[in-house]
């Protein structure tokens, strides 16, 4: 073999246990699940091989199922909204203050670090019959009696706020902090105002930011399996935990490897979009 | 108005944001034996009773297992597809780059369910080799992105001086590349550790009974009831979470001027 056969083969022995890993562990995995979904489910516990679009039929026209990823889509785009209005002002102020900026970033960031679950029902002690709030409404004398604050869908969507936030904190500020503050300094010195500086020089150059810190949001909530079972009430399930009762508790294999699939191709599509107009680098930047 | 409207709006966010935190903490320390307000008074009995709690020791151990393993395969999987990624001039690096990043887009439930069912059609039942195999692959992208942006920055002539002077490309690698890169595999790792540690939605796809990891043994205790113990639980994993992640940071900022870079 010469040294440029042997050269060339170098990267490829390095990225070999990698991609072998990702191969086995999902490219297959998920090619496996689109034909396991295809199969039916048999009473007697092992499932028919063949090609069946039962499945796929009540994935898509049950309306219970239709209404819940509907739901799934409402909650994850509320989400976003709210992650992206708290979080733009705040990543702008830590862009442009001018103490301290990475001690300011590591803090809004310390949340990300605390676990999730921990996180999620922190706001059971804050919301709960007995939580701070109740308690402090009451001691002030608002209120007599405490009231049920949790268990709704809105407090799914505060507690997926707060999960997720900092993603989104952390993608605008990427964004911003590569503007040439100069730009600001030049829309005023050609008689902008500084509100006019901003909508027309600032917020369209952070838009990719936005956009990427608003993608991982969306998905990330859209595929959320806890918070709906700690924060949400019986009717507020979202569409990963028809999968779970499908696969863990039904077992019902084929209904769940196609409602999964389900998920994965609408998020898909809208990672696809993005992918179109913004492309993964602009992803990458927010995340490394 | 400006600017000071912004300030105070700001202040909210994090208060938002810390609210939460704070409250658990001082649950934690609530006499009462109920997790809830009012405060009865001030006490460490729940930290005691953390203490001699079996199942969540055991948790513990699992959790600190599972991460140390999936951090190490990780980080190794993820250094050596870096090198190939920034070092060579590869066809199709884009796709490939894609392909490693995936599981980040693909949602956890997805990516759960395909790996369970794939790895129970082998006939390869839920085990701890299946948790730690579906955590390499969660963990793995955050390795390449954080060891990716490292390896760009350091100059490809400290390693053609080493290799003209006659080292091997091992001997570069080792005596040479790996230095300057620690602070990002020290990151990595510990990105990768987190990252295992908190994760809880695949882990209840995969682990097998009797196994608990720290995250589904808080979840099944929140089944009953919010307790004082799962808030000191909460502050322990806080005071760990943040802790771990700031003496990593410093370890990588005295490895760094160490190393010169």
């Amino acid at each position: 073999m010469s040294i440029e056969q042997r050269e060339a083969r170098q990267p490829w022995i390095l990225l070999a246990p990698a991609l072998t890993a990702i191969g086995l562990l999902l490219i297959v995995p998920l090619m496996f699940i689109v034909v396991y979904s295809f199969w039916l489910k048999s009473a007697a516990g092992a499932d028919t091989p063949g090609f069946f679009l039962d499945n796929w039929t009540e994935a898509l026209t049950d309306r219970f199922y239709r209404d819940i990823l509907l739901n799934t889509l409402k909650i994850a785009a509320i989400t976003t909204i709210a992650c992206a209005v708290l979080g733009y002002p705040a990543a702008y102020f830590i862009s442009r203050s001018r103490g301290n900026k990475m001690i300011l970033l590591l803090l809004l960031m310390l949340p990300f670090w605390i676990s999730y679950i921990i996180r999620t029902m922190s706001w059971i002690n804050i919301l709960g019959v007995s939580g701070a709030l109740n308690s402090a409404m009451i001691y002030i004398g608002i209120i007599d009696e405490p009231v049920q604050m949790l268990y709704n869908q809105t407090t799914v969507i505060l507690g997926l706020v707060h999960f997720l936030l900092p993603f989104m904190v952390l993608n605008i500020f990427v964004s911003l902090d590569g503007i040439d503050t100069n730009l600001e300094d030049a829309a005023s010195s050609l008689g902008a105002t500084r509100w006019q500086g901003f909508l027309q020089v600032t917020l369209p150059l952070s838009l990719p930011g936005l956009a990427a810190g608003g993608l991982l949001c969306f998905v990330l909530a859209a595929g959320t399996y806890v918070t709906p079972v700690i924060l949400g009430g019986p009717r507020d399930a979202m569409f990963a935990n028809l999968v779970y009762e499908a696969i863990i508790r039904q077992l019902n294999w084929p209904l769940g490897s196609a409602l999964s699939l389900l998920l994965l191709i609408v998020l898909g599509v809208l990672v696809l979009i993005y992918n179109r107009y913004l492309g993964m680098a602009q992803l990458a930047k927010g995340l490394g | 108005m400006g600017w000071r409207l912004i300030r105070t709006y700001t202040i909210l966010v994090y208060l938002f944001m810390f609210l939460p935190i704070v409250v658990v903490v001082l649950l934690s320390f609530n006499a009462n034996q109920f997790g809830s307000f009012p405060m009865t008074g001030l006490s460490t009995r729940w930290f005691e009773a953390l203490w001699n709690n079996d199942a969540i020791l055991r948790a513990f151990r699992t959790s600190i297992v599972l991460g140390l393993m999936t951090a190490t395969i990780s980080t190794v999987l993820g250094v050596l597809a870096s090198l190939a990624l920034v070092r060579y001039q590869i066809p199709g690096r884009n796709l490939i780059t894609t392909l490693l990043i995936a599981p980040i887009l693909v949602p956890e439930v997805v990516l759960a369910v395909a790996l369970l069912l794939f790895l129970n059609f082998l006939n390869i039942g839920k085990s701890f080799t299946l948790l730690l195999a579906g955590h390499v692959i969660f963990t793995l992208p955050f390795v390449i992105l954080v060891v990716q942006a490292r390896l760009v920055s350091i100059r490809r002539d400290v390693e053609e001086a080493a290799l003209s002077l006659g080292a091997s490309p091992m001997q570069t690698f080792f005596a040479v590349t790996l230095p300057l890169l620690m602070p990002a595999v020290a990151a990595g790792g510990l990105f990768a550790f987190t990252i295992s540690f908190d994760d809880i939605t695949g882990t209840l796809f995969w682990k097998p009974g009797g196994i608990e990891t720290v995250p589904t043994q808080i979840f099944s205790m929140l089944r009953n009831s919010i307790s004082p113990e799962i808030n000191a639980l909460g502050t322990v994993i806080i005071v760990l979470t943040v802790g771990l992640p700031l003496i990593g940071v410093a370890v990588a900022r005295i490895l760094a001027t160490r190393s010169g870079a």
